[in-house]
Order: structure tokens, then C-alpha cells, then sequence
């Protein structure tokens, strides 16, 4: 007789890249039409989350339809420059340099007791500023290329890099941008390098959160199935880990909401008056 | 032989006139097919999702016919057209996510209100909708049919009734956004196509899905309507999130040698007033 043992049942976070990839792109195709856009503006930082996006945008808009911005620092990293240049050839786009220097320094020289910490988001909203503007100037979205690790943990600037209206990662988990990069053809040095934002020298993504994504995107999913800490830890994960995790998202879920009004009507908006932000009779 | 369309409609977000003036773009392509019934998605004229918005595009049955009989009008369709159309719906101030079957120029056939409101995950319709209360077939010129709409279909329940009241074909319009992306199609695709066919199947029906194509604010309705057979075969099916249409002929005379080899719906009549009891005791309504 035959014995055959059914696998044990786990959330999986590969998914079907191709699927995911046409999926996204017609996402980022529709999302832009109804807006009226045509063109889309995407700040790359050298990372594995912009290229991602980059290579995305070119496929639904075609690449003469996409600005690639690459606002650097004077403290960020030579790396992040190559891999902004390597990653905006790989995918045909011309690549806008302008330089946030002057605009973080000129505020920085007026504010002595401004920390490493402050400065960063600074560097955040300063480019914010630059892609609002780059947007109007070319009639182009600006495209949102934060992932859903990044921001269930609050590991953004808010008003920062959380701005732009249309954002076709926020649903991924960074492992899962991972998966779609390579399939996108994102090269092997951005998809492979230790992330980080790169706003303070030296910064890596999991020495700021604590946790290795690998490990953090397996706890998150779970987390947010419902299943509880036990049934985590049995996958061989430690409590201490899904603590940290857990606190980080219990920590920030103002971070993922619009500013907070003071309800006095029976018409307040977004708490009475519900419409779809896409509803436009 | 009934020409049948399955048009997998990508309407714009709340915007009617325009949304008319599309399904007469698609009519027109569709003309040369000579259907004779064109099945339209859930929410056909609007979009899906549209919160408090309901309040302000809902029509009544006679407003809908006279919307869509202008549309047979201004494409000049020669001859009587059958319509199945999902719509929101407004009767004495309350709201029902519904689809009527039209025959245009002249007459509402019949109207299914949606009972299975998803409120759940990613739905809130019961926050914004009345529930219907009936499941029921009904006759049109080419024979008899039952709706149901969306999740009313993935509670076997309603199409079993639906069969035992002699529904030949059950049409299903729904608005289905894709998620869980791990397989080769999107879950809620399998989940459409594994039940499209077991219900089929089970009754001996065809089963015509129409499933709204368009993103809504990130929310992908995934489209891949479907034909199936009364043997519980996928006759055509469309692609996933486009706009497409389906051509297939409903053949009646096919129904009854099918039923013949599988005769589960006279088993299910014979033996469900023995299952009755259990039925009420599960509901906590007598029985042991």
C-alpha cells in the first residue's frame, strides 16, 4: 500500500511572476488613463523597489513615456548612483540627475541641531518636492515604489515616499519584489545588494528594522492571516522576532492613513461620506 | 439553437451616459454575430465598487429599459434583443444590487436581486445594499432561465434551487477583483471556473458567467467569463482582464440526453424533501 502524506499547509509568498508583472502593468496602465495621464515619473534610487517599478512602467507605457529621476545627495552612496545609471540603460530610459544638495543643506545650515535622523527625512521630502514638480513639468504620475514591508513597518518618510498617487508595489512584500525583479530583468547587482535607504552613510534596511526580511515577510503574512503567535513560532520563527514585527506594524497604523479630522457631522468625509476615489459621475 | 454573447465590459467609474454610449460601440462590433441574448457583468453601467454612490446612480426597472432600449434604438438593431444586465437599483428608497433580463425594445422579463451581499475583506455591499429575498427561474422567449449574481452563485444552494425551479441556463454576472496571485490564474478565476463547472455539471445547466474587466482603484476585476455545457464543459471562455466577448450557441436539445447520463437533478428532487427535516434542524427550526 501506498502511504502518501499531504505537505504540511503554509502561506507562500512566491507568486506567478508573469501574472504579477501583466497584472501590474495594466494596473499602472488604467490607474494612469482615468487620471488623464499618459507618462509616468519614477525617482530611482538605485534600489531594487524603483527598478522594479522602472521596468514596469516602461512595459505599460513604453520607455519614450517615462521620466526617470535620480536625486542624489552629496552623502549618498557611489553604489546608488551606478546602480540608478545601470538600472535606467537596462531599460532604455534617459536619466534626469538633480542633485538635493543645495535644497537639504540650505534648510541643514539653518537648523544647527539637526539630526542624522531629521535630515534623512529631509532628503525624503526634498525629493518629493523635486518629483511633484518634474511631474507637472512633463504632464507625467509620478509612480509610488514603496513596498508592503516597508510600509506595514512605517519604514517610510510620511508625505515622503509615501506621496505619489499610484503606487504598484504596495501590495508586495519586499521578498516579493525580490522574486518580480528577477523576472523583470532587474539586474543582479540591485536585486542581490543589501538594501537600504541610504539616507544616513553606512544604513541597512535590516539593521534599522531589526528582523531579516526573509524572515520578517513570513512572520507579516501570517501575522495578518490571523494566525496566532503559536502557530508562527511552530514554523520556526522566535517569539521574539514576531514581537518585534508585531510591534512595528501596532506601532505605525497612522502612518497608513490620511491626517486624522475631528468628526462633527453626519457628513464627514471618509467616515459618513464614503465615495471611491476613482468615482467621477 | 440561442447565438448568445458574453460582452466582458470594462465600464467607466460611474459614468452612465458614457458607459451606454460604449455598450453601442460593442453592439455594433457584435451585429455581424447576430446574438440573439447579450450577457452583460454585474454593475454594468457604474462600475463595482461605488460606496454612497449607489444612492445617486441607482435607477429603477422602467429607467434602465428606457436607457437601454435608447441604446438598441441608436444602434438600430433590427429585431427583438435579449439583455442580461447588472445593475444598481432603486425601488421605494431602497437600493438592490440587481440584473434584470431586458427584451428590448419593450419589456423587463425579470429582475434578480442579489441575496449573498459579500461584506467582507475587500466588500462592504450590505453597508450600501437591501438583500433580495427570492431565487426563482423564469421564462423568457427562448426558454427558462434563473440570475444570480456574483457570490449568490458560490452558495450551491441557489443554483439548485434555481435548477429544481427549471432553469435551463443560469446567468451569472458578477464583478470578481483578482487576488491570490501563486497559481496560473488568479484564485478567485479558479474558484469561477471550478464552480462554473461542478454547477453545470451538477444540474445539467448551462452556466453563462459575465465578469467585469477594469481597474478600481487598484482593485483589478479579473474578467475570464465563461460558457460552460450542461456536461459540465467549458465551451469558451474569455481572457483575464480585457475587454472581450463570447460567442456560443445555447442548445436546449442538448440538456435533456445529458440529464439522461447523469440524472442527479430528478435524484436531488426525489430525495430533497428527505433531507428537508436536517435541513430545518441545521437552521435550529424543529427537528431532533
Amino acid at each position: 500500500m501506498r502511504i502518501v502524506q499531504a505537505p504540511k499547509a503554509q502561506e507562500s509568498l512566491e507568486l506567478n511572476w508573469p501574472l504579477v508583472a501583466d497584472f501590474l502593468t495594466r494596473f499602472i496602465r488604467e490607474e494612469l488613463a482615468w487620471r488623464g495621464y499618459e507618462k509616468a515619473v519614477v525617482a530611482v534610487s538605485g534600489g531594487v523597489d524603483s527598478a522594479t517599478t522602472l521596468a514596469l512602467a516602461v512595459r505599460a507605457l513604453g520607455r519614450k513615456q517615462v521620466h526617470a529621476l535620480f536625486l542624489p545627495h552629496r552623502d549618498s552612496s557611489p553604489l546608488s548612483r551606478e546602480h540608478a545609471y545601470l538600472v535606467a540603460e537596462t531599460f532604455g530610459v534617459d536619466l534626469e540627475e538633480v542633485d538635493i544638495t543645495p535644497m537639504v543643506e540650505g534648510y541643514a545650515a539653518m537648523t544647527p541641531d539637526l539630526t542624522p535622523h531629521r535630515k534623512g527625512n529631509l532628503m525624503a521630502r526634498a525629493r518629493m518636492m523635486v518629483l511633484f514638480d518634474k511631474s507637472q513639468a512633463y504632464q507625467a504620475l509620478p509612480l509610488g515604489t514603496g513596498n508592503k514591508t516597508e510600509r506595514l513597518f512605517g519604514y517610510f518618510t510620511w508625505h515622503g515616499d509615501d506621496t505619489p498617487p499610484v503606487n504598484p508595489l504596495g501590495d508586495l512584500y519586499k521578498t516579493q519584489v525580490w522574486g518580480l525583479a528577477r523576472h523583470l530583468g532587474v539586474p543582479q547587482a540591485v536585486v542581490e545588494k543589501v538594501p537600504t535607504a541610504d539616507l544616513i552613510p553606512g544604513q541597512t534596511d535590516e539593521g534599522d528594522l531589526g528582523v531579516r526580511y526573509l524572515r520578517a515577510d513570513v512572520i507579516l503574512e501570517h501575522y495578518l492571516k490571523g494566525y496566532p503567535d503559536a502557530y508562527i513560532e511552530s514554523l520556526g520563527y522566535t517569539q521574539e522576532e514576531i514581537g518585534r514585527v508585531k510591534e512595528r506594524v501596532n506601532r505605525t497604523h497612522w502612518k497608513r492613513a490620511l491626517p486624522t479630522v475631528a468628526l462633527l457631522s453626519s457628513t464627514a468625509i471618509g467616515e459618513f461620506y464614503l465615495r471611491p476615489l476613482d468615482y467621477r459621475p | 439553437m440561442i447565438r448568445h454573447a458574453v460582452l466582458q465590459f470594462r465600464p467607466e467609474k460611474a459614468r452612465v451616459k458614457e458607459n451606454l454610449a460604449r455598450l453601442a460601440e460593442r453592439l455594433e462590433a457584435l451585429r455581424p454575430h447576430t446574438p440573439e441574448v447579450v450577457v452583460l457583468p454585474e454593475a454594468a453601467l457604474t462600475g463595482y465598487f461605488l460606496q454612497g454612490g449607489v444612492r445617486e446612480l441607482a435607477l429603477t426597472r422602467h429607467e434602465l429599459l428606457e436607457l437601454l432600449s435608447g441604446v438598441h434604438r441608436a444602434v438600430g438593431w433590427e429585431g427583438l434583443l435579449d439583455v442580461v444586465v447588472g445593475f444598481y437599483e432603486r425601488d421605494e428608497g431602497a437600493y438592490y444590487n440587481s440584473a434584470a433580463y431586458l427584451e428590448l425594445p419593450h419589456r423587463v422579463v425579470h429582475v434578480h436581486r442579489k441575496v449573498f451581499l459579500p461584506t467582507y475583506g475587500v466588500f462592504d455591499e450590505e453597508r450600501y445594499l437591501a438583500r433580495g429575498r427570492r431565487v426563482e427561474a423564469f421564462n423568457t422567449r427562448f426558454g427558462r432561465v434563473a440570475i444570480l449574481i456574483c457570490e449568490d452563485f458560490w452558495h450551491s444552494i441557489t443554483a439548485a434551487i434555481a435548477a429544481l425551479d427549471g432553469a435551463e441556463a443560469i446567468y451569472v454576472p458578477a464583478a470578481s477583483p483578482a487576488r491570490g496571485f501563486q497559481g496560473e490564474r488568479p484564485e478567485n478565476v479558479e474558484r469561477w471556473r471550478t464552480l462554473a463547472r461542478a454547477v453545470a455539471a451538477e444540474h445539467g445547466v448551462y452556466v453563462v458567467l459575465s465578469s467585469l474587466v477594469g481597474f478600481e482603484g487598484g482593485k483589478g476585476m479579473s474578467g475570464g467569463s465563461l460558457a460552460v455545457g450542461p456536461e459540465g464543459r467549458i465551451l469558451a471562455e474569455a481572457p483575464l482582464f480585457e475587454e472581450a466577448a463570447l460567442l456560443f450557441d445555447l442548445d436546449p436539445g442538448r440538456i435533456p440526453p445529458v440529464r439522461y447520463d447523469s440524472p442527479l437533478l430528478s435524484d436531488l428532487e426525489a430525495a430533497l424533501p428527505l433531507l428537508l427535516p436536517d435541513l430545518e434542524r441545521v437552521l435550529g427550526k424543529g427537528g431532533e
